[in-house]
């Protein structure tokens, strides 16, 4: 008789990876196909994730996973086109332990939490790639990788932004272009010391940084740097809509060169060299573009679903991506503990994502895309805060104009206005 | 000053592995077609050209597999897959 997986799981990134350790730690036979090389060879971050929200799904796997720095510098740079303005943030809580968040490289998380997962039972096939859904009667009964017919009571589409797989289940249609980002980044390799000495870090403390404004020349989006172990990550996201629309047109690599160019990242990076490059489309359609969660012997979960989130001060993916992995996985046991892998019976995912921060952090920030969309944010508050700022600062020959007016005169009660309508917008985030 | 290098010096830095034939293709008659246009501003390997013709053309040498070029074109102008088990960029860092 042939052989019937519990579960196939359909890429090896986080998703995947999460529902894959879940499932085989509870003793189900699971098969997990990767289409490259190794885990984490396909996968792009920018990254960093936070640990809280799912540290306890996963309580065996943080003290020893290889993780790059503990962010306890958080910075925001706005920027306008010859001048910026910084934030940076420090608390003693982001130094403490367990610590917040972490820089990672995914190449490198990936491929060692996979051995975890294998090593708990699941059985790893890399080098294969799922090229069609079994599907009879409507129901999917497995996958088709490289000219083999693998079947199995479910399958867990994990394989990443563009989900084939859930496109052939009939659960989501190709993206609109407003509904996606794309980012793009190099690793920058920088000697520890050196990289503690121009952030000002200790041992492996890290820092992370995000850039709006002129970064993407007023376009939806911004830059991003995050300090790893011995180089740096630093990258842009800019959405796709407005690449495609936004004047001026520009071509997406060139943002990033002259992002490197700006004076206050070269002398961040200054000296180091650029060993990878790397791209990739981020969902950031938020509830209203999350795909439907489940169909007949179909679960999906991670970036395949849409869980990815974008709320200006923080941008997240990878802890949705191992959560929902993990609640795929336990609508899985649960099924098999029944003995029923119906579409009813594994509809459970969805009620446990509901009453998980997933679909809360999800329902809570709705209206942080359309939001987040207002071009005013890229462009226009920029420039107005750096020329503020260049006043103030400024102590010409003559006299000093008093402070107030100063200010005011950017101002007037249209601009008020104005303001106080993109503000009640930003409120709702 | 970090040097700037350029596209074609960036994606040599990334490993890739041959794939037999091209994992994205542009679909016959569609050389022209303004939604292909697109794929030239949102690549961010710089893949997509425009020749003397006005027609795009593709060189797959390079796909980081990102998959913008299919959210910004859509499968009315592209063939799109990803390529065979094995084959294409394999990041080292990701």
């Amino acid at each position: 008789m042939e052989e019937k997986f519990d579960a196939i799981i359909v890429g090896a990134g986080l998703a995947g990876l999460g529902a894959a350790y879940t499932l085989a730690q509870e003793g189900l036979e699971v098969l997990l196909l990767e289409r490259g090389d190794y885990p984490g060879s396909k996968n792009v971050t920018g990254g960093r994730i936070y640990l809280n929200p799912i540290r306890d799904m996963f309580p065996d796997l943080w003290k020893k996973a290889p993780l790059e720095r503990h962010i306890t510098q958080e910075g925001v740079s706005v920027m306008a086109g010859e001048r910026s303005l910084n934030v940076s943030y420090r608390g003693e809580e982001l130094d403490q332990e367990p610590y917040q968040s972490y820089s990672i490289l995914r190449a490198k998380f990936d491929r060692w939490m996979a051995k975890q997962a294998e090593r708990k039972g699941a059985m790893l096939v890399s080098r294969s790639r799922v090229d069609d859904l079994i599907i009879e009667n409507g129901r999917v009964e497995g996958v088709y990788a490289g000219g083999d017919e693998l079947r199995s009571h479910t399958v867990i589409a994990c394989d990443g932004v563009l989900s084939l797989m859930a496109e052939k289940a009939g659960l989501r249609k190709a993206g609109s272009a407003s509904q996606y980002g794309v980012g793009f980044k190099e690793i920058i390799e920088l000697d520890s010391a050196l990289i503690n000495e121009r952030f000002g870090l200790e041992g492996d403390e890290g820092a992370a940084r995000l850039f709006m404004g002129e970064v993407t020349r007023g376009k939806f989006g911004g830059g991003f740097l995050y300090t790893n172990k011995d180089s740096v990550s630093l990258g842009i996201v800019v959405g796709i809509k407005d690449l495609i629309e936004g004047q001026p047109a520009v071509q997406a690599p060139v943002l990033l060169d002259e992002f490197k160019q700006r004076p206050e990242v070269a002398r961040l990076i200054k000296g180091g060299e650029t060993v990878e490059y790397s791209a990739h489309v981020i969902p950031e359609g938020g509830l209203r573009a999350l795909t439907k969660l489940s169909g007949d012997g179909i679960l999906v979960a991670g970036d395949a679903a849409g869980f990815s989130m974008n709320i200006g001060v923080t941008v997240r993916g990878m802890e949705y991506a191992l959560a929902s992995g993990y609640y795929a996985a336990q609508a899985v046991i649960q099924a098999k503990a029944k003995e029923d892998f119906s579409a009813a019976s594994l509809a459970s995912y969805e009620s446990m994502l509901n009453d998980s921060f997933v679909m809360q952090d999800f329902k809570n920030f709705s209206e942080a895309p359309e939001a987040l969309e207002n071009h005013r944010i890229y462009s226009y508050y920029p420039e107005l805060a750096g020329n503020i700022m260049r006043d103030l600062y400024s102590v010409p020959a003559g006299s000093k104009a008093k402070l107030y007016p100063t200010v005011k005169k950017y101002l007037g009660t249209g601009e008020l206005w104005a303001m106080f309508k993109d503000m009640r917008k930003v409120m709702k985030i | 000053m970090s040097e700037i290098i350029g596209l074609k010096a960036k994606l040599g830095l990334d490993v890739f592995k041959h794939d037999k034939e091209p994992h994205i293709k542009i679909k016959p008659g569609m050389e022209k077609d303004p939604r292909l246009k697109r794929a030239i501003l949102v690549c961010p390997a710089g893949l997509y050209e425009e020749n003397q013709d006005g027609e795009v053309e593709l060189t797959i040498d390079g796909c980081l597999e990102c998959g913008t070029c299919r959210i910004a074109c859509g499968t009315e102008v592209l063939e799109w897959y990803y390529p065979t088990g094995g084959a294409g960029v394999q990041f080292r860092f990701g």
